[in-house]
Parts: structure tokens; C-alpha cells; sequence
């Protein structure tokens, strides 16, 4: 049995800023990663980013990785485990993880779950063809490996990531044949889909996919306009010809850690799904479990770094480390969190967290 | 297809080693997933669902969703979307469920 202060669960923007946070106060923390290398989702993204300087704003999002990683790595005070998949939390505060082929017990002091997201599907008949992706792994297969995922694809979704990765598929040199969404507006940042538009790729707005045909493998999309009721147009179907369809159409948070370890749990829509119910501090109801970045809400890295950051320093000060700072580092980070909160883009996290604090939570925004 | 030219990234990729996909010797960079190495040679079916044997590819790419299992080296159900390449190394489809030999 290894006996740890602090284990963080997933070594995405989240839990390499909880871990840099807790070791900064004195505490040792160990993060299991379930990819043979950390940084998470950061690795593959390839865009600038937003915010403020104190998010890496105007850094691109594999920077951005890069250094977090380099600082976790020179750190004495973290461990990383890479290829280490977490299995479990018990009763006992047991954690067991599979770690180089092997099923390894760890009883931490304290649990950081930041295990991220995983993205959403679509039903429409033919969704099973080889060639449907979703954005993610479009991603992945382009920006980490270098391979083209296809030669010409459909992109449903307009919001952020639906828009970010029509872009990085230009510049790999894939056509995108259109981008498709169902809402009448485009969702993602104006800066994105004025880029997709001036690169000529059309945004539809009000349109769903109907069905993916081909033989054996993705050959085409049938589109179809929407009315206010969702419900498609008859004689507005056209064949969209591509060899690849790709979903980007959100994120479910990846909390099953937090419904195995007993965390109170709540199913809110704007936070995307069923989210761990937590305080100010980012702690559970399950005391000594914290969790930050999307598994507790779909949010953007930035976010995530910075609750990766209070939930180290939370972690931390509750073991005793930190103690004069402590105050200070969290309403810093949580006036952070406010600033990227703020505007019309936040409003719907703003909702969600209110409902959070209605189901007994305090994640909220003043 | 690789991508060879891109604005933002550099990719290092090694020296090419060779593997096995279907019984038939293939090339590819050991900096590469299984899934990645198959795609940049053009094969997009990994595998077929294990009652209705239709077509599977990957999904998720990321170990998630369990869409691209196949069997390498003689064990079924691996994520060969997170498996890297080694050299020699027998990747196959796999028909039904797959059995573990114990």
C-alpha cells in the first residue's frame, strides 16, 4: 500500500494545476494519468487562447501543456503515473489503480478528481460507419499523430470546438464541406466563425444531419433544415458527399469516480450532465474528495486551470499546509473564476452553478 | 495520409518499423498509435460489431468509447486507438467477442 497527501485523479489543465498548487504550499501529490503522456486535451490543441494573462491567454493550447508538464516534471514534490488507469475509490478511501501491468492500492490523505470529459454522440441511422469521429479524436488523429483523418468532412456542430477544429482541418489540408448546426445561431466565439467563413467553408445554421450512407464506410450526409420544433423540413434534404462526419456536439462530464466513491450527485443541463455537487472550495460531499475542471461542468481549459488551482490549494490547507496564503491564494482564484464566468458567454455556467448552490452546493459566482 | 506540411506543428517521427495487420507486413512510425498507422495507410474498418457484424471504426481516440477493439498479439479487445506501434507486433480484426486465454 503507498501512502500518499494528495492523489490527482487525470493529468489534463485540471489536475497538473491542482498538483502544482498543493506541492507549491509543501504538500506531495501524485497524479495517475491514464495517457502515456499527461497534459490531457491540451496536447492537441493547437489554437490560441482566450482570457487573461493569468489563463496563458494569447498561448496556444499545446504550450500551454508543454509547461505545465515541464514545471510538474522538474517538481520534487509530484509524481507522475502515466499509463495508469484509477479503478476505483472504496469506503476506506482505498484508490486502486492499474499501474505497469500491475493492480496497485493507494490510501491518499486527500482525492483531486479531474478526470475530464468525454464526448457526446448523435443517433441518426448509419452513425455506427467507419468515419464518424468526434472532434476529439479528429484532433488527435491530425494534431498528435499527423494523419489526415480524411479528405473531406462534414463538421456538425458550430460551437467552439465544432468551429476550432473545421480550422485546424483547413490547415491540415482537408476540405470541410460545411459546418451544420441545429440551433438558429452560431455558439462558438465570433473570432472562430468568422475565420471558417473567411476560409469559404458555409455555416448552416438550423440544420441536423438525417444519415450517414456508405458502403462499408462514411461516403456522404444527408442534411435537412429544422423548424423552431426540430423537426426537419420536407424537400429541404440534400446529399452532403464526404468521406468522414465529424461530432462536435459537447461533452458529458466523466464522473464515474465520483458516483462509485458516493459523491452527491445532480443532473444539471447547463453543467452538462450529471455533476458532483461541490463547495466554494471545490470539495464533494464525500469529505476529502475535491473535483475540478469538467468533470464537475462543461467549461472551457481555462476554467479548469484555475479550478485545478483552488482545489490544490483547498486540498493542500486542509492538511495544514499553506496556512497565512491560503485565504488569498483562494479568493484570487476564485475571482479568476468570476472574471471567465462573466459576460454573456458565461451565462449558462452562471445557471448552472446557481442550480448547484439550490441542490446544497456553493460553486457560485458573486 | 500523413500530413507532411503544417502551418503550426512539426512532427518527428522516427524511423519507419514494420507490423502485421491482417496476416500482411505494414509500415509505420513507432510515434504512432495502432489506430493512427492504420488510418495513414487508408484502412478506416478496424473491426464489425460482434452480433450484427457492421463495419466499426474509431471514435473517440482517446480510450473512451471502446469503438476500435481489435486483437493484437493474440489478446482481443484492445483500445488500439492508444496503443503505440512496435515492431513485429500482429494487430487483426477481430470477429465476435473475443476470448481471453488464461
Amino acid at each position: 500500500m503507498n501512502q500518499v497527501e494528495i492523489m490527482v485523479i487525470g493529468g489534463g489543465p485540471a489536475g497538473l494545476c491542482a498538483a502544482l498548487a498543493a506541492s507549491s504550499l509543501g504538500a506531495k501529490v501524485l497524479i495517475a494519468e491514464r495517457d502515456d503522456i499527461a497534459g490531457g486535451q491540451l496536447v492537441k490543441q493547437t489554437h490560441k487562447f482566450f482570457g487573461s494573462e493569468k489563463q496563458y491567454a494569447g498561448d496556444r493550447g499545446i504550450q500551454i501543456g508543454q509547461m505545465l508538464l515541464d514545471n510538474a516534471q522538474a517538481d520534487p514534490n509530484i509524481e507522475i503515473w502515466t499509463d495508469s488507469t484509477v479503478l476505483g475509490i472504496y469506503e476506506d478511501g482505498i484508490v486502486t489503480v492499474e499501474h505497469e501491468g500491475a493492480h496497485a492500492k493507494i490510501k491518499p490523505e486527500r482525492i483531486i478528481i479531474a478526470t475530464g470529459a468525454a464526448e457526446k454522440f448523435l443517433s441518426f441511422p448509419g452513425n455506427d460507419l467507419p468515419g464518424i469521429y468526434g472532434a476529439g479524436a479528429v484532433q488527435t488523429l491530425m494534431n498528435v499523430a499527423g494523419v489526415k483523418p480524411a479528405q473531406s468532412v462534414l463538421m456538425v456542430g458550430a460551437g467552439n470546438i465544432g468551429l476550432i477544429v473545421s480550422y485546424q482541418l483547413k490547415q491540415a489540408g482537408v476540405e470541410v464541406s460545411a459546418v451544420i448546426e441545429g440551433l438558429p445561431t452560431i455558439g462558438g466565439y465570433l473570432v472562430h466563425a468568422s475565420k471558417i467563413q473567411r476560409a469559404g467553408i458555409p455555416v448552416l445554421t438550423r440544420h441536423t444531419i438525417l444519415e450517414a450512407y456508405g458502403d462499408g464506410k462514411v461516403e456522404g450526409a444527408v442534411i435537412a433544415e429544422i423548424n423552431e420544433k426540430w423537426q426537419p423540413i420536407p424537400g429541404t434534404e440534400q446529399k452532403i458527399p464526404c468521406d468522414a462526419i465529424c461530432l462536435a456536439v459537447g461533452l458529458s462530464p466523466l464522473t464515474e469516480l465520483a458516483w462509485q466513491a458516493g459523491c452527491e450527485m445532480a443532473y444539471i443541463r447547463e453543467l452538462s450532465g450529471h455533476v458532483p455537487i461541490v463547495d466554494d472550495y471545490l470539495e464533494t460531499t464525500r469529505p476529502g474528495i475535491y473535483c475540478a475542471g469538467d468533470v464537475s461542468g462543461i467549461e472551457e481549459a481555462s476554467s479548469a486551470m484555475v479550478e485545478g488551482r483552488l482545489a490544490g490549494i483547498s486540498a493542500a490547507a486542509s492538511l495544514g499546509f499553506g496556512k497565512e496564503q491560503v485565504e488569498e491564494l483562494q479568493k484570487a482564484a476564485m475571482s479568476e473564476l468570476d472574471e471567465l464566468r462573466a459576460g454573456p458567454m458565461g451565462a449558462h455556467i452562471r445557471l448552472g452553478l446557481e442550480k448547484v448552490a439550490a441542490k446544497g452546493g456553493s460553486k457560485i459566482c458573486s | 495520409m500523413r500530413i507532411e506540411e503544417h502551418p503550426v506543428l512539426n512532427f518527428e517521427r522516427g524511423e519507419k518499423v514494420s507490423f502485421f495487420f491482417n496476416g500482411q507486413e505494414v509500415e509505420a512510425y513507432p510515434t504512432e498509435t495502432i489506430a493512427a498507422a492504420l488510418h495513414a495507410l487508408g484502412v478506416r474498418k478496424l473491426g464489425e460489431s460482434p452480433e450484427l457484424h457492421r463495419p466499426r471504426g474509431l471514435f473517440c481516440a482517446i480510450g473512451n468509447c471502446s469503438s476500435c477493439f481489435m486483437t493484437v498479439d493474440d489478446e482481443p479487445n484492445m483500445r488500439v486507438c492508444v496503443i503505440k506501434v512496435k515492431p513485429g507486433m500482429r494487430v487483426e480484426e477481430q470477429h465476435g467477442k473475443g476470448v481471453i486465454c488464461l
